[in-house]
């Protein structure tokens, strides 16, 4: 099989605030992702991570160098890119069903079709009976898992994830990274998951790429995958120590960041 | 080797048919809640009641001030009087001629302006060249009483029904076009992505995303215009044509026929009295996903 493997060649952003100087948000940063790879972008507040991964989405415009998913280079978004955001961006006015069903119309299937995939996709997030119901009726998980299975029912080679339990409580936040990881092993994708919880990005991800604070570039990619999804992991202390480790990395460019401005 | 993995249990809806069952069941004692709820009724009911005291002293000093002397009776004719001269304008027929009249020149300029406002505005919103163009032309309008634009509208339209028509489509025009502007500028530019990333084209999102999205505004907009139109509606009937209840208080004004005169006034309080309830109602019933 060919691999459809995301490669971020040389990308550099400004962006230019309603007043003010231009800002350099990302500085010419070069990343490969490889194909079913589970990859995790950490990084201080600002830094630029969820812009990388817009750009990736095909959001924003790529100012200069280029993004390409399996050669193809990025220009718009598309169905081979789903994405799900912190803030769950459900269409408030549809139920849990018609959130899943729009996309599914856009993508030209028959009516029975799209209907049997969106109770698939319900089901699988566990929200049988909850069809009918508005967003503003559930919690924030079941809102992020409508979210979620939004996202997957389209089928997207690629699951792009922004901050997507950054809006959710401890526990909750827990148990969704159990059933991300269920829902990926029977239905694997490539994810570039953007957080700024180091913990998180350990225990989900193959490998996570640490950016600098402002104008973000890559510090550091570690591979963490072998402390990957198992509960049992969380209280090993291999996992406290990578914890650690790159805790301290992104630290000193949190201390940035804030404008400690030690960076001169 | 991996450990198994914690599912969350399916959560259930919660039973929201509680109130039919208990009803008939044996083992519930009715009469606390049934106590309880009946004092809670009466006492909604009382609140609603209370909210008419005031309609009614001011009905009864309207009655009163008259036969009392302490006004003159044609300046103010009494309530009873007036009631009846409403009666005998709507059984001669003059108030359903001319309020029918009315009523199709105030939907008719309204609508139209909800539509080309609601356009006008969401376009505005999503393409900068429209905002560039239109932008200038509304904030010369703006602070322009739209009234004063009635003469020239007879210079353009007539004294027939197009000049109403045209009053109160340009009054109304640029509430729902501000309004729909800002609900279009304030979408959360995220549901417009994941739409796009559905495989939605830019010109589908603009109709399935930005427009339910704004919807909110567009609504509160378009109350406001409602209640501009009844007044261009008014206005323009008092210098325009023979037709409506704007005419039909003015001629009845001129006339001398001052209880007929305050029963035309009264009709027209009542006609937006209604509006405003109706769309109301109609506007809760369109956003019940924001519960």
């Amino acid at each position: 099989m060919t691999t459809p493997g995301i490669v971020f060649d040389q990308v550099s952003h400004l962006y230019q605030p309603a007043r003010g100087k231009t800002v350099l948000a990302l500085d010419r940063v070069s990343l490969d992702v490889r194909d079913g790879e589970f990859l995790a972008l950490l990084g201080p507040s600002g830094c630029g991570k969820s812009t990388l991964l817009y750009l990736l989405g095909g959001f924003l415009p790529i100012a200069s160098g280029g993004i390409t998913v399996g050669d193809k280079a990025v220009t718009r978004p598309g169905p081979d890119r789903g994405i799900v955001f912190q803030n769950f961006a459900l269409y408030p006015w549809k139920t849990v069903r018609g959130n899943l069903l729009y996309g599914l119309e856009k993508q030209g299937l028959a009516r029975a079709e799209r209907e049997r995939r969106a109770q698939e996709f319900i089901d699988l997030v566990h929200l049988r009976g909850f069809e009918e119901s508005y967003p503003s009726q559930l919690s924030g998980g079941m809102k992020q898992r409508v979210a979620i299975a939004r996202t997957l029912a389209l089928d997207p080679a690629i699951l792009l994830m922004d901050e997507p339990f950054g809006a959710l409580d401890a526990q909750t936040r827990g148990l969704m990274h159990e059933e991300l990881l269920a829902i990926l092993q029977r239905r694997p994708k490539t994810v570039v998951f953007v957080t700024h919880d180091v913990r998180e990005a350990v225990y989900l991800a193959d490998r996570v790429a640490v950016m600098t604070a402002r104008p973000g570039r890559i510090k550091a990619i570690v591979d963490t995958s072998a402390l990957r999804g198992d509960p049992e992991i969380l209280k090993t202390a291999e996992f406290a120590e990578m914890v650690d480790d790159l805790w301290r990395l992104v630290r000193d460019e949190a201390l940035i960041a804030q404008g400690t401005r030690s960076e001169a | 080797m991996k450990g198994p993995r914690v599912q969350t249990p399916p959560p259930r809806p919660s039973p929201v048919k509680g109130e039919g069952e208990g009803k008939g069941s044996l083992n519930r004692p009715p009469p606390p809640l049934r106590g309880r709820e009946g004092w809670g009724v009466s006492r909604r009911f009382s609140a609603a009641l209370w909210r008419f005291v005031p309609l009614l002293v001011l009905a009864l000093a309207w009655e009163a001030a008259p036969r009392l002397g302490l006004v003159s009776p044609a300046a103010l004719p009494p309530l009873s009087a007036v009631l009846r001269a409403w009666s005998g304008l709507l059984l001669g027929g003059d108030l359903v001629s001319n309020g029918a009249s009315s009523l199709v020149n105030l939907v008719s300029g309204l609508a139209a302006a909800i539509v080309v406002g609601t356009a006008i505005g969401v376009l505005m919103a999503w393409y900068a060249s429209v905002e560039t163009i239109v932008n200038p032309l509304i904030r010369c309008l703006y602070p322009l009483p739209k009234s004063a634009l009635i003469p020239v509208l007879i210079l353009w339209f007539g004294i027939g029904a197009a000049s109403k028509i045209a009053a109160i489509f340009i009054g109304c025009l640029l509430p729902v076009t501000i309004s729909a502007y800002n609900g279009a500028r304030g979408v959360d530019e995220t549901l417009v992505w994941s739409a796009l990333a559905s495989g939605a084209s830019r010109a589908r999102v603009l109709w399935d995303i930005v427009l339910p999205a704004a919807l909110p505004e567009i609504l509160a907009g378009t109350r406001t215009a409602l209640g501009l139109s009844f007044i261009l509606l008014v206005s323009s009937e008092f210098l325009i044509g023979h037709t409506g209840l704007g005419y039909l208080i003015s001629f009845l004004g001129e006339g001398g026929v001052y209880d007929a005169m305050f029963a035309g006034v009264l009709t027209v309080a009542a006609f937006g009295f209604l509006a405003d309830r109706l769309y109301l109602a109609a506007m809760r019933r369109l956003l019940v996903w924001r519960q």
